[in-house]
């Protein structure tokens, strides 16, 4: 077990290198100069382009800048931004902020999801699945930024019970809007990969066999239903986790939440490859290990699957 | 009601019946409205005592024991009649009261030991739910306890283990365990052995009738093999689409049959077919003749001299297997082991084992589809390994395959003729013409109405199917016939039309089969020589006779004697 967690974490190497490589590649390839395109309208002179664009590498050839990037990074000094900010202060500023939001998300789309989708599995074709069914639809054809904007006027500013922005003092209870969103378009699909395994399962021998030895209807449920059907259900979470990280654009930007999105959005208009390749690698952190976790929790789910060798 | 009354003496107990089924019915709704599943069932079960009921799948016979526990699926409900369970009406309670009944006071067995254990929870707490659900002490050490009862071996270490690394005998005396771990009055056992060996099948079932005995528990034992049922009842019950059609003493059942379909159950059970073809012979009857001509003299069906011809020659037939055991190495595995035999022309070889003795991988390697490691396979004087792939293609239209699962080897999306007629069109025989009339001969052939062309296989019983795949085999006039299994997925009746069905093609076609199957039974109904493997050794081979009357292994007589019912002794007029 420890070998092969140790073998997934070695790989990330590559993956890491990669992925860093080809956004690097990306931003140095996006049309316009990031240094003329900071000035707009009142280009400097020659010499003061000339001299950022030493200070920033850009009259290195791409290999080279990719290098010093590369060696910026094992040195730990990431830099600083085009505003003169140190890169590496400013991840840790937006970081907390993203994590704090995702994994609230997270925890709304889980409980609901798989508490909406169990019940709604288990009374399938009476009315609470029916209902829960058409409501999930609803919840996935409107785009986030309808329902952001909407439950911002509404739960924000006219109901008054929590706060429509969230400005720089970020925490888990003004988060909660913002969490809330997120969490509402992956919450439909969590419920109904959760119903359709709870159904799956609910008609097995063995859940039959639980309940011929005696067990009671809730024992039943929890042990043998609800454990079998979160397979599926994990895969998705962990791949979600990764959206939920790196795609909240549109969700920081409505309630103003300073995190990852939002930084990652004004570096790539700006060309700021740094900046973009120093998020991206995070983001690529978080991906690998969200996934390793999701397979360790395979393995804990289902004895069958064992990572050896 | 009276106290007096209330107070049962163990003697009153025994003469009550514990399970009293008056009158049943269940019906099932379905998109086409309600189906009456079951009418007018009666049974009775008195404490301790075995019965069983019998009958073919559809047969109500399951339906009508998981109401008793009160586990029918969800659209099924009880219409009409009374589950008196100690002369309580269970058949409407609620479901409180029967969560209180199961385990303790009702236990069950189900049918297939690979689907009912939960994959993700360990056997051990797969007991110990159950022994603490029923209030009963469930640590370690109670746990082991109810395992090794049930026969499980070095039960402490096992307990810790997960479904998936036992072995389906093993799975099964696991659920034996679970079932009578809080010492149930009643014992449903849902055909508890069909899914098994006949061997392991024999093991589990005498462990179960020792450990009720010793319980004294009172078991409904659910069978389709009529055989089983009387060598392991007291009573059976048949039931024949979805009603009770006789009941009775096990062995006056089996020996004067009243009821038209239990007559017909009794004719055609492989199990006791061993000594109905004994008893066929020595007097001569006539319908000896649609069985396979065999080495016996009898009535000249099949020309003479085409028997004496070896069509097939197996020759040390070997195949390894490479079983990966990671970082590059690899163990081998032997699943064929210097085998060696040979099939005379228009006779019917079997080759019978347990699963993973090899059997299939012989098959296989005949049939051209695996390369055999070493050794060689001679088909009508030419070894097939050193075809070219022209020659292959035309060796392919000699030597056809029927396969186990008549659901699985037939396209869903293609129809029965466009099925049958697949084969022509691949080697090219024939125009349309006569193609469509080559079908229409072989739907004849095996006995199926010409309208069955246009259906589809999902329209079709099993039976059916198994017919359809038969006409696709012979489709383009083989030689000889490769039976992987082919009738050990049908219904005992069924079953036997079948086999008649390609005795009868082998008389009047001369064919030759390959006969592969783990059921003896079969065997003495359909083979003239036997090949018996085990762990990819032949370790028997002789005529049926032979191998059947004086087996020289231990290994055939273990089988042999596994087959259920072998012991029952049939006066030859019932038979």
């Amino acid at each position: 077990m420890i070998q092969y967690i140790l073998r997934r974490l070695l790989q990330i190497i590559p993956v890491f290198i990669g992925t860093t490589l080809l956004v690097y590649f990306m931003v140095f390839a996006l049309p316009g100069d990031p240094i003329r395109a900071l000035f707009g309208d009142r280009p400097p002179s020659e010499a003061v382009i000339a001299q950022l664009r030493q200070q920033y590498n850009l009259d290195q050839p791409f290999w080279v800048q990719y290098g010093l990037f590369l060696k910026n990074l094992f040195t730990f000094n990431l830099g600083v931004d085009f505003t003169g900010q140190p890169i590496a202060a400013s991840l840790g500023r937006i970081f907390p902020v993203t994590v704090m939001l995702a994994v609230e998300a997270l925890i709304i789309q889980t409980v609901f999801g798989v508490t909406f989708g169990l019940i709604a599995g288990l009374r399938k074709g009476k009315i609470f699945d029916a209902t829960v069914l058409v409501a999930s639809l609803v919840v996935i054809a409107i785009p986030t930024f309808v329902l952001g904007f909407v439950l911002q006027l509404l739960i924000g500013v006219q109901l008054g019970w929590a706060k429509p922005t969230v400005g720089a003092n970020a925490d888990w209870g003004n988060l909660i809007l913002p969490a809330t969103v997120l969490g509402l378009v992956s919450f439909a699909y969590v419920l109904r990969l959760t119903r359709a395994s709870v159904i799956e399962n609910m008609n097995a021998d063995y859940v039959r066999t639980a309940t011929a030895k005696g067990l009671s209807r809730p024992r039943v449920v929890v042990t043998h239903i609800l454990r079998n059907s979160m397979i599926p259900v994990i895969t998705y979470l962990g791949a979600s986790l990764g959206g939920l990280m790196g795609g909240a654009i549109v969700t920081e930007s409505i309630f103003n939440v300073p995190g990852v999105g939002q930084k990652l959005f004004q570096a790539v208009i700006r060309s700021e490859g740094p900046t973009v390749v120093a998020i991206v690698s995070v983001l690529v952190l978080v991906f690998v290990i969200a996934n390793l976790l999701v397979d360790l929790l395979y393995a804990w789910l289902d004895p069958r699957i064992r990572y050896e060798n | 009601m009276t106290t007096a009354d209330v107070r049962i003496s163990e003697a009153d107990l025994a003469d009550k019946p514990l399970l009293e089924i008056r009158d049943l019915a269940i019906s099932f709704k379905t998109g086409s409205g309600e189906v009456q599943a079951v009418r007018n069932a009666h049974l009775t079960i008195m404490p301790g005592e075995t019965v069983a009921i019998v009958g073919e799948s559809g047969s109500g016979k399951s339906t009508t024991a998981l109401a008793a526990i009160g586990l029918l699926p969800a659209n099924g409900r009880v219409s009409g009649g009374q589950i008196l369970l100690d002369g309580e009406d269970i058949s409407h309670a609620p479901e409180k009261r029967m969560i209180e009944l199961r385990g303790n006071t009702i236990g069950m067995v189900p049918q297939d030991p690979m689907s009912n254990l939960n994959p993700v929870w360990k056997i051990g707490y797969q007991v110990k739910e159950t022994l603490r659900a029923n209030g009963r002490p469930s640590g370690p050490a109670d746990v082991a306890k109810v395992l090794a009862q049930a026969g499980l071996p070095d039960a402490e270490r096992r307990a810790k283990q997960y479904p998936h690394e036992f072995s389906g005998g093993m799975r099964q005396r696991a659920l034996i365990a679970i079932g009578l771990s809080c010492q149930p009055r009643l014992l449903i056992a849902d055909e508890p052995t069909s899914a098994l060996d006949v061997t392991v099948q024999r093991q589990i079932l005498d462990h179960l009738e020792t450990m009720t005995a010793e319980l004294g528990t009172a078991v409904l034992l659910i069978t389709h093999d009529l055989g089983l049922a009387a060598e392991r009842a007291d009573k059976v019950v048949v039931m024949y689409r979805g009603q009770v059609v006789e009941a009775g003493p096990s062995l006056e059942l089996l020996q004067n049959p009243q009821h038209p379909y239990t007559q017909r159950l009794v004719a055609s059970a492989p199990s006791l077919a061993s000594r109905r073809i004994q008893v066929a012979k020595e007097l001569g009857v006539e319908s000896d003749e649609l069985l396979a001509p065999g080495t016996t003299p009898r009535g000249a069906v099949v020309v003479e001299p085409t028997m004496t011809e070896d069509v097939l020659q197996i020759q040390n037939l070997k195949k390894v297997f490479k079983l990966r055991s990671g970082f590059g190495k690899s163990t081998d595995f032997t699943a064929v082991d210097d085998v060696s035999f040979s099939v005379k022309r228009g006779t019917t070889t079997a080759i019978v084992g347990e699963s993973g003795s090899g059997k299939s991988t012989v098959a296989q390697m005949v049939l051209n589809l695996l390369q055999p490691t070493s050794g060689k396979i001679v088909f009508d004087g030419v070894d097939t390994s050193t075809l070219n792939n022209k020659e292959i293609f035309a060796f392919r239209r000699r030597v056809q395959p029927i396969f186990q699962d008549p659901y699985g080897s037939l396209d869903p999306m293609y129809n029965i003729f466009r099925t049958i007629e697949e084969p022509l069109r691949t080697h090219k025989i024939g125009d349309k013409a006569s193609r469509e009339k080559k079908v229409r001969e072989l739907l004849d052939q095996v006995a199926l109405p010409q309208s069955t062309m246009q259906r589809y296989p999902n329209e079709l019983s099993g039976g059916q199917r198994q017919r359809v795949a038969i006409a696709r085999a012979l489709a383009l006039d083989p030689e000889v016939i490769i039976c992987d299994e082919a009738v050990s997925a049908l219904d005992v009746l069924v079953q036997a039309q079948v086999l008649n069905l390609l005795a009868e093609l082998q008389s009047r076609l001369g064919l030759t089969y390959l006969f592969i199957t783990h059921d003896l039974a079969v065997v003495r109904q359909i083979a003239d020589h036997v090949c018996v493997m085990e762990k990819g050794k032949l370790v028997e081979t002789g005529s049926t006779d032979e191998v059947f009357d004086a087996p020289q292994r231990d290994y055939t007589k273990a089988l042999l004697n596994a087959i259920p019912g072998a012991r029952l002794m049939l006066p030859p007029e019932v038979a």
